[in-house]
């Protein structure tokens, strides 16, 4: 009985394993085919069953016949780096005064406010898509790295405060009070004892803004159109019906490749049961 | 002393709203407009939009089949993640290692793993059919037959989100109290009694927030499709956002768009509320 029940165990872990990993060790062997290897049908070992060769790989990078990507790469550094530290700063100010102070306006209370920051989630891009197109070509900032910017702290602010509350809510409000008698202002005390007790809530706010701007496709997609292409846009114009499979391939695993490190980040944070309070 | 209160919130708040309010505002606006490639700009039109959407029958079936992908997957995670929990929280070798490589898939930019799918759903040169074939069955038209491809559109839901819910419900899993496993061991309750009767009622409200939060986001699914079938074949899975956007950002009738997106928006507002009600309620009753 009990060795059954290891084996099933061990089976499924194994089965889904393999459903992970699957299509990562696909374009892995995909990205090092040429259009023969690609079009001699589903074939894994290099050497073996197709010809290994660089050109999808050296494509990216400015080789003939494909597409640079190296731009683009750039792009989306630049416009995930600077949307999640904009969200992150104004969410942990905004997070600090929520968990801490008592707003009132008409028959709005703390909670509402909170809840109307994370209720920005439920809003589907579609819908606010037409509108940002009309608002950033009267702006003149369609097609610029700025409008990209303005678009995602929309997207990443309500992560950065719904992680953040949370977080500033297990602080315990002594730390405040001592402050305040030491003659802080709640500037001061924020910025002296609060934020460097807080360095956990910051990365795991941090994390989730990097990987909700760095996946985002849809908006990156309708408001920019050649001057500002960003990663996911320049991977999915490769995708057409004479699709370069091996540069395809190759430029998907280095624009995944950066996150699949945060997972490890993510687990350190499982283990300590640091992410239970973010998640409740 | 508390004067500088207002410094801390209104920032964030103010950009927020000026970001979303305004432009939603100006959705709802549009939409009683006839804004399109030939009349390019605001006029009133009344409801007109609203009388043609209601006879869309285009629309309506994007969001039925929304509603079938939406549910099918989030539940089909909920479970499958739940599983996945339960099998890394215990003893096991190599845990870590295998908790990390189950968080992978959501780490991925959904649109670029679409990308990579959609070869390997390739009908003569795909690996999945490579497969089916060496093993001696017939290779399936993965993306070209209706309801395959409203499977393999849904497959990649599953691959790219069970994660989330792994997350959520391993996180809750790791901060149990230890206490009430004690009394169950003592009461000599076996594994399954012990799920149903301590582990279970404890994830409750965990639970509840996991299949919410996929759920909103599960509402909003349209790259995967756009990226893997535009929808196709015919309509087949064609969903509530990639329809919108044919119609808006395509069609460039973004009048009739934006009526569409309204009531979309207003039809997942009420329903996501009675789906939080309805959950509620079937998981506080299991709790007995």
């Amino acid at each position: 009985m009990k060795t059954l029940y290891l084996a099933i165990k061990y089976l499924a872990i194994l089965v889904w394993s393999c459903f992970v990993v699957f299509p990562f060790l696909w374009a892995l062997t995909t990205s090092f085919k040429t259009a023969n290897g690609v079009t001699g049908g589903a074939t894994w070992i290099p050497w073996l069953q197709y010809e290994p060769s660089m050109h999808g790989w050296k494509t990216l990078f400015g080789g003939a016949g494909g597409t640079d990507i190296t731009g683009p790469y750039l792009n989306s550094i630049i416009v995930t780096g600077s949307a999640s530290l904009i969200s992150i700063v104004l969410g942990t100010l905004a997070a600090y005064g929520l968990s801490r102070f008592t707003f009132k306006a008409g028959f709005v209370r703390n909670g509402d406010i909170t809840f109307f920051f994370i209720s920005q989630r439920i809003m589907p891009p579609i819908v606010l898509a037409i509108p940002f197109f009309l608002l950033l070509r009267q702006l003149g900032l369609l097609d610029t790295l700025a409008g990209l910017v303005l678009v995602y702290i929309a997207l990443l602010l309500p992560i950065a405060v719904w992680v953040m509350v949370d977080f500033f809510n297990n602080v315990p409000r002594q730390l405040d009070e001592m402050a305040w008698l030491d003659g802080c202002t709640p500037m001061t005390t924020f910025y002296r004892v609060i934020l460097p007790n807080s360095v956990p809530g910051l990365i795991v706010a941090g994390m989730f803004c990097l990987i909700f701007g760095w996946n985002d496709f849809f908006f990156a997609f309708t408001l920019t159109f050649t001057n500002t292409q960003l990663l996911p846009v320049a991977i999915v114009a490769l995708n057409s019906s004479v699709t370069p499979w091996w540069s395809l391939s190759a430029s998907a695993l280095i624009s995944v490749a950066p996150l699949i490190l945060l997972a490890f980040v993510v687990e350190r944070f499982l283990s300590r049961g640091g992410l239970a309070g973010a998640v409740r | 002393m508390y004067r500088q209160k207002h410094l801390f919130l209104l920032p964030g708040l103010l950009v927020l709203v000026a970001i979303i309010i305004f432009p939603l505002l100006f959705t709802i606006r549009v939409s009683f407009s006839s804004w399109d490639v030939f009349q390019p700009g605001l006029d009133w039109i009344g409801g007109e939009n609203y009388g043609r959407l209601l006879e869309d029958a285009r629309y309506w079936g994007a969001l039925g089949r929304l509603l079938v992908m939406a549910v099918g997957t989030v539940l089909i995670q909920y479970v499958l993640g739940f599983a996945l929990a339960l099998l890394v929280w215990g003893d096991l070798r190599a845990r870590r290692f295998f908790r990390v490589l189950f968080l992978v898939p959501m780490m991925t930019t959904p649109v670029v793993m679409s990308v990579i799918w959609r070869t390997v759903f390739h009908e003569s040169i795909g690996p999945l059919n490579g497969i089916l074939q060496a093993v001696g069955l017939h290779g399936l038209p993965w993306l070209s037959e209706p309801t395959l491809a409203f499977i393999s559109v849904m497959m990649v839901e599953i691959w790219q989100w069970t994660p989330f819910m792994f997350l959520l419900l391993l996180a809750g899993l790791v901060s149990l109290p230890r206490e009430p496993y004690l009394a169950a061991k003592i009461d000599g309750a076996g594994p399954i009694r012990t799920f149903f009767a301590v582990t279970f009622p404890a994830m409750a409200g965990i639970s509840i927030a996991a299949i919410l939060i996929r759920l909103i986001e599960a509402s909003k699914i349209m790259e995967s499709v756009y990226v893997m079938t535009s929808g196709g074949p015919g309509t087949a899975t064609e969903t509530s956002s990639y329809y919108i956007y044919i119609r808006g950002l395509r069609d460039f009738q973004l009048g009739y768009a934006s009526s569409l997106s309204v009531t979309y928006l207003v039809i997942m507002i009420i329903s996501l509320t009675i789906i939080a009600k309805v959950l509620v309620r079937f998981f506080v009753k299991d709790r007995t």
